[in-house]
């Protein structure tokens, strides 16, 4: 499903390595932690899967897309396979609930019609029913991260990823948008979540990848956030 | 292609910063009425070539003493000249006018100006030789043998008067256009500022398209289309320009010109077979404009 072969990424920037010589194979339907401290090079991971970047050594593989290699015109085909969820949310403030879970939609080409029947399916799995016509400034931060899985999920993406998706909500609604994540892992979606929470990697039991200066320095099948430290 | 998202995305992109729309459809407009005007002038001189093409002919005057003693050009010099005309090789037809039918058509052609007939008088018309040549440019030959000849008081090329005239009109048609160019130029900043001032206030909405998988087309598409019906409503206004411009200045300046046929009058016609090539000219620029600026300057 997901493979990076001896991948590194250095940023033109900067000397050391945001991504060491990294190999991970991460299967369909999983769900896998990314953790590690600031700087460690999750969201560098995140992004070379998004094709926002591209590895200087390695190669990284998304299904039958070889990220890497591919060429720019067929990016979008890899994107729209992928949905995303940020922590700052990134929702258009000028559109409602709804007409942000379209816009995933719309700017894809998807008819009139098709928009019509999914969006308010996606809405009432992820609890907005009633909320539709709301606009993000009028939602709690927990109902705009929905919105955002929503918006990430519309299209049944085979990957979801979540760069600390709770980073900025309290722990009650972190456990709400967890139950929901696993909700939609249920579905055979693969989900990768980058995340700095202790609480939630412990109660959850997945798989863990633990980066360290850019290296893996730990996999665990059913791993807790820290181990011995 | 969802046409109604797309359509959706320009109105609002054209709304969202009406100044910078406002002043750059002007622009626009200005250097395609100029465009236009220039195209304009090019017309005006093809119509007189091709009136005058064939009917230019060389004036061989006669001296007052033939023009007022000579009616029938029997008497010499007059028989003499005519015959040597006619011989010359490279002359098509010769027709003698005398003073009276000099100045009938004298009077024919300034009808519009009763000022200019009332100071006219016969006596300051000679009477004429009209020679049409074979090939029109060939008026030097005429002019060199029959110069200075007992009898002959001048001899007047049309051609080389309507070759200053035609100068005059293809210098203010270069003027005009450089002036289109010049015009042009700040249209095309100010499309280029404009596009980039609406990516930058687009830049979330932009990230999410790519984020979620959207091409370049549906990413850049609304930015494109936005410059282009800029392009298209001052390709409207520029013609608009052009009509009011004809009602109310053209026409005026030069009435007395057109009704005595001198010039042919500009017509709505005119201005109806000019513009399709300002719309052409404001979408190509546009759209070109917009390409390369979101090429080079704004990475989406
Ligand atoms: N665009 C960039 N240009 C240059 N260096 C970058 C860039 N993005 C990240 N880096 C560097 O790469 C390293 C890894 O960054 P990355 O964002 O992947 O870390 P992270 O694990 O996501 O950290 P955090 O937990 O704080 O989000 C850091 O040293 C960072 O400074
Ligand atoms: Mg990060």
């Amino acid at each position: 499903m997901i493979r990076l072969e001896h991948v590194s990424k250095v940023y033109k920037t900067s000397t050391r390595p945001a991504l060491d010589d990294v190999s991970v194979e991460m299967e369909k339907g999983e769900f896998v932690f990314l953790i590690g401290p600031s700087g460690s090079g999750k969201s560098t991971f995140l992004r070379l899967l998004l094709r926002e970047e591209v590895p200087t050594r390695g190669r990284v593989y998304v299904s039958n897309f070889d990220v890497a290699k591919m060429s720019r015109r067929r990016v979008p085909r890899l994107r729209q396979s992928i949905g995303c969820v940020f922590q700052d949310f990134r929702l258009l403030p000028t559109k409602t609930v709804a007409e942000n879970v379209a816009f995933a939609l719309e700017v894809i080409g998807k008819p009139r019609n098709t928009i019509v029947k999914v969006v308010p399916e996606v809405l009432q799995l992820v609890g907005l029913d009633g909320k539709e016509d709301r606009f993000p400034t009028e939602l709690s931060g927990g109902e705009q991260q929905r919105v955002a899985i929503a918006r990430a999920f519309v299209n049944r993406p085979l990957v979801l990823i979540a760069d600390e998706p709770t980073g900025n909500l309290d722990p009650d609604t972190s456990q709400d948008i967890m139950l929901l994540l696993e909700r939609i892992n249920r579905t055979g979606t693969t989900v990768i979540m980058a995340t700095h929470d202790h609480g939630i990697v412990d109660s959850m039991r997945r798989r863990v990848v633990e980066l360290s200066f850019g290296k893996v320095v730990r996999d665990d099948a059913r791993g807790v956030y820290g181990v011995g430290r | 292609m969802r046409t109604s998202f797309v359509f959706s995305e320009v109105v609002t992109g054209l709304r969202r910063n009406v100044t910078m729309t406002i002043a750059m459809i002007l622009t626009t407009a200005i250097s395609l009425a100029l465009l236009g005007g220039g195209l304009l002038v090019v017309r005006m001189v093809d119509k007189m070539q091709a009136n005058y093409a064939g009917k230019l002919e060389v004036s061989v005057l006669l001296t007052n003493d033939v023009s007022a003693n000579d009616k029938d050009c029997t008497q010499q010099p007059c028989a003499g000249l005519r015959s040597a005309l006619e011989q010359t090789s490279g002359v098509e037809t010769v027709v003698f006018q005398n003073r009276d039918e000099g100045f009938e058509r004298f009077k024919r052609i300034f009808e519009a100006q009763p000022e200019l007939l009332k100071l006219a008088r016969p006596e300051a018309i000679p009477a004429t030789f009209r020679v049409k040549l074979e090939d029109p440019d060939r008026t030097d030959v005429i002019k060199q043998a029959f110069e200075g000849k007992p009898g002959v008081k001048g001899v007047d090329d049309q051609s080389k008067f309507l070759e200053r005239f035609f100068e005059g009109l293809n210098g203010l048609r270069d003027v005009v256009l450089i002036l289109a160019l010049i015009q042009a130029f700040a249209a095309l900043l100010l499309i280029s500022n404009t596009i980039q001032v609406s990516a930058f206030t687009r830049r979330v909405e932009v990230g999410i398209m790519r984020l979620v998988g959207a091409t370049r087309w549906y990413t850049q598409l609304p930015f494109l289309i936005e410059a282009v019906v800029a392009g298209i409503i001052g390709a409207v206004c520029a013609v608009g320009l052009l009509v009011l411009g004809k009602a109310f200045f053209i026409d005026r300046i030069t009435r007395n010109l057109t009704e005595s046929g001198i010039i042919p009058p500009v017509g709505y016609l005119d201005i109806l077979i000019v513009s399709p090539w300002l719309f052409l000219t404001a979408i190509v620029i546009a759209a070109t404009t917009g390409y390369v600026t979101l090429r080079l300057y704004v990475r989406l």
